[in-house]
């Protein structure tokens, strides 16, 4: 019981005639990378809404460390722990990356309402900021504005700004979005290193990383569950393969 | 208070609703398509309002009057677009705030270095003066009759246009995703400019009939550009149906809360007060109208989530 | 970034310097020009922290500036005609004393803003805009349809209000007490932009969800925000009226809000001192061109509309360049 760190029971959620999400419910254990995936359209996006908080289901509920947190906005969430990456990045762009990070530790230590002290010339802020950054690989770019950063080094810059939150769990949309072939490896091999500091809930595309990953994988369909399980038996469910991985897989 | 005294408040309110609806319907058309808000719509109220009096005094005619305003307006406000706030469309709402502000003190300064400060006056001309007899002995001039019945035309054109057209259609689908529809193949910059030359002419349209009952002077556009904001607001940005019922709902309260407002704070504080309380709080009520609906319903009630 | 430091004290040195020499030369008016830059340049900081930093383009930020300066007026008014005022049943004695006039501006201030953010917060962009504009006139109807307090035709006070050890009749010590307020006001305002408070708001103007997501309710921070502004705006209303010796509904009309918003963008938006440069820039035009034509603002509506299209950043963006991330 106190293993599942989050746990979404039975959601749905309709847009009009559209069924987003159709009763879906799946959990997120201890030490683990539970991978969902699905083809466009499935749903996902709208899933990880609701999870994160920026969307209100119609019914069911979003349990996070054993408290219902249904009716918490986002920021409520990541206070009790929830740490997010999104599929667009969003990033403070005029700011430069250690500012990020230093927002990131600010949250982190409910130190918002400190009008006076700077923020960049606290210790408390900036070094868990710069530790984050320095897990994956940014600690040299920490006085680059995010606008002039690359796309790969901004999806890194997402993988830390989750990091410095020191959640209990992580909720991370598509991080390989965008990569090429050597940012996608680097990338795989950053959250493989994540898993040892909460379990991941990982949205993705790209079925390299996803396999090489995860534990478990849930696959989503129109909405609906369709398999849940570990990698070897999700690879070989017929209806699995029929409905996203085709034939090849 | 009277029933028929009431009606005809009821009337006022209409015909000031449909005034409005000619503002606001161009403003929400401006803003759902381009993305832009535009401060200078009252300008082009003005713009409408002196081009009718100038030509309707030149030549004795209101209907010439009426089509130079509609040309006026339409001329400046395709002149705007395409000089200056073609450049707008991608800039963030403080520019498109400043850009037209700042063509407001152009406009307003420029038109009274032309025409100087004193009004000018628009005649209603012989054959719309006088009352009409209405059902329940409703004396109702005739003039406010014909504005009620010029907007609510202007309006059903309006929907027939956006409904029943392709030049409605491009603009449904510009509102509703601006990228796709240039990758459609659809001529933006033509259809921004004909839209914005459209709203124009409409708050052109309106500067020219409401001049004829009030007078015609620089400035006059920015009262009702504001209760045009808080219309198109009410309404949701973007809906011309919206637009409608705003303002209908705007001129209605505004004009009877004027008037029944000091009448109902009479009982309360007395009647000494009761006119300066009830004057105070119609001048507030729309806004307070606006506030309501907002609390309710975040984007307007006709507007897009 | 040391350039833009450069500019902040050429500023800072500039706008002291002139009156002090006008004092010398004997030219008062002078003075006043400079007191009236100082002023409306701390209205323009006040609006800078919620629309600069913030990203909230408040289009009715007159309404606080107005407050500031009726609470002047209505106790100035009440002082100088030796009756006092009614409220909630208690008789209260109106005063002429700067201080109290000025925590009285601030806390109303405070209080119209924190009503008016916390409804118009809730919703963003345009009709963030357009509720801010609409509460803006509601009170400028509502000062103009009260005729206690003078309605259309404004209040007038016949003598400066005092501070205590000056005479603030003197141009000179006025100016001077206007220049310490905006220079402390301009010193706590920079302190706030390097604060975790200062670096978030900055943050949600640029992503909020990002904001959201490392756990920081946006909203409340905003409102914060958008309530520091509206004071200090109403503060500066209220030194304005008593530069003035009279306020009116004008200070709540939305052309004000809009002057306000050029002062800001035109010195540099987002820069702290921005509305510094603004101000003076706009009461220098305002009497170098309106000497020159009746019609002067159509060349203020022109330079203004380049700016927007030619020169973002105002004039500090201009001499200073891009500005850097916070040092």
């Amino acid at each position: 019981m106190t293993d599942t760190v989050l746990e979404v029971r039975n959601l749905r959620k309709a847009f009009g005639a559209i069924v987003a999400s159709d009763d879906v419910s799946l959990d997120l254990r201890r030490g683990e990378v539970h991978a969902l995936i699905g083809p466009n359209g499935a749903g996902k996006s709208t899933l990880i809404a609701q999870i994160a908080g920026g969307l209100r289901p119609d019914s069911g509920c979003v349990i996070l460390g054993g408290e219902d947190v249904t009716a918490c906005d986002t920021a409520a969430r990541a206070r009790r722990g929830l740490a997010r990456s999104f599929q667009v990045s969003a990033l403070a762009m005029d700011m430069t990356v250690l500012e990020n990070a230093v927002l990131g530790a600010i949250g982190a230590q409910r130190g918002v309402w400190r009008f006076l002290g700077s923020a960049l010339g606290d210790t408390r802020l900036v070094m868990p900021a710069r530790s984050a950054l320095a897990r994956v690989g940014l600690a040299g770019e920490a006085a680059t504005r995010v606008a002039d950063l690359s796309h790969g080094q901004r999806r890194r810059l997402e993988v830390a700004l989750a990091l410095v939150l020191q959640p209990t769990c992580f909720l991370l949309d598509e991080p390989l979005a965008g990569l090429g072939a050597d940012g996608s490896a680097e990338m795989t091999a950053l959250l493989a290193g994540l898993k040892t500091q909460a379990p991941i809930l990982l949205v993705e595309h790209d079925m390299d990383a996803v396999f090489r990953l995860a534990d478990r994988i849930t696959v989503l369909v129109y909405g609906r569950i369709i398999a849940s399980g570990p990698p070897d038996r999700i690879r070989s469910d017929g209806e699995v393969r029929r409905a996203y991985l085709g034939d090849a897989a | 208070m009277s029933l028929v005294l009431l009606l005809e408040q009821v009337l006022n309110g209409l015909q000031f609703g449909v005034m409005l609806f000619l503002m606001a319907a161009g403003l929400t058309l401006i803003f759902g398509v381009m993305g832009l808000i535009n401060l200078a719509h009252g300008a082009l109220y003005m713009v409408g309002a002196f081009a009718a009096a100038t030509v309707a005094g030149l030549t004795g005619s209101f209907i010439l009057g009426l089509g130079a305003a509609l040309a006026a307006a339409a001329a400046a406000g395709a002149l705007v677009e395409v000089t200056v706030l073609r450049r707008l469309y991608a800039r963030d709402h403080l520019d498109q705030v400043l850009a037209t502000f700042a063509l407001i003190l152009i406009f307003s300064e420029g038109t009274r270095f032309v025409f100087g400060s004193f009004p000018l006056f628009l005649d209603v001309p012989d054959w719309l003066s006088g009352p009409v007899t209405l059902p329940l002995g409703i004396e109702y001039p005739r003039y406010r009759l014909a504005v009620i019945g010029v907007g609510l035309t202007v309006a059903a054109g309006l929907f027939w246009l956006i409904a029943g057209t392709r030049i409605g259609v491009q603009i449904r689908a510009g509102e509703a995703d601006r990228e796709m529809i240039a990758a459609l193949g659809v001529d933006i910059t033509r259809l921004y400019t004909l839209v914005f030359a459209l709203g124009a002419a409409l708050a052109g349209l309106a500067g020219a009939l409401v001049g004829a009952i009030q007078s015609v002077q620089v400035g006059m556009g920015e009262p009702v550009l504001i209760l045009a904001f808080v219309v198109i607001v009410i309404g949701g940005i973007g809906s011309i149906r919206g637009a409608f019922v705003g303002a209908v709902l705007v001129g209605l309260t505004d004009t009877l809360g004027r008037v029944l407002l000091p009448l109902a704070m009479g009982p309360i504080v007395g009647t000494q007060s009761a006119a300066t309380l009830g004057s105070a709080l119609a001048s507030m009520g729309i806004y307070i109208l606006m506030a309501l609906v907002l609390l309710v319903r975040p984007t307007g009630l006709f507007g897009r989530v | 970034m040391r350039v833009e430091i450069l500019v902040n004290a050429a500023l800072a040195c500039g706008l002291l310097a002139v009156p002090l020499l006008a004092h010398v030369m004997g030219e008062p008016f002078i003075i006043t020009l400079a007191t009236r830059a100082a002023i409306l340049a701390l209205a323009g900081v006040g609006l800078n922290l919620a629309l600069g930093t913030g990203g909230l383009v408040s289009l009715g930020h007159a309404a606080f500036f107005g407050l500031g300066g009726y609470a002047m007026g209505v106790l100035a008014w009440h002082a100088q005609m030796f009756t006092p005022m009614s409220l909630f049943g208690l008789e209260l004695a109106g005063t002429k004393s700067m201080p109290v006039i000025w925590l009285v501006a601030i806390v109303a201030g405070a209080g119209l803003s924190a009503l008016i953010g916390f409804l118009s917060l809730r919703s963003s962009g345009v009709y963030f805009i357009m509720l801010t504009l609409a509460f803006g006139q509601m009170v400028y109807y509502f000062a103009i349809s009260w005729p206690a307090y003078g309605g259309e035709d404004g209040l007038s006070i016949f003598v400066r209000n005092g501070f205590p050890g000056l005479n603030t009749l003197d141009p000179i010590q006025f100016f001077m007490v206007t220049y310490v307020a905006l220079m402390l006001v301009l010193g706590g305002m920079a302190l706030l932009r390097r604060s975790p408070f200062g670096l978030a708001l900055a943050a949600a103007r640029q992503s909020p969800a990002r904001v959201q997501a490392v756990g920081v309710p946006v909203f409340r921070l905003r409102l914060v925000a958008f309530v520091i502004s509206g004071a200090v705006t109403a503060f500066a209303g209220a030194l304005f009226a008593d530069l003035n010796r009279f306020v009116s509904p004008t200070m709540l009309s939305w052309h004000t809000s809009g002057e306000l918003i050029v002062i800001v963008v035109l010195g540099g938006v987002a820069r702290l001192y921005g509305p510094v440069a603004g101000a003076i820039l706009l009461v220098g035009l305002e009497h170098i061109l309106g000497g020159v034509s009746d019609y002067w603002q159509v060349f203020l509506g022109a330079g203004l509309l380049a700016v927007v299209l030619f020169a973002r950043g105002g004039l500090i963006g201009a001499l200073a360049g891009r500005a850097v991330a916070h040092d």
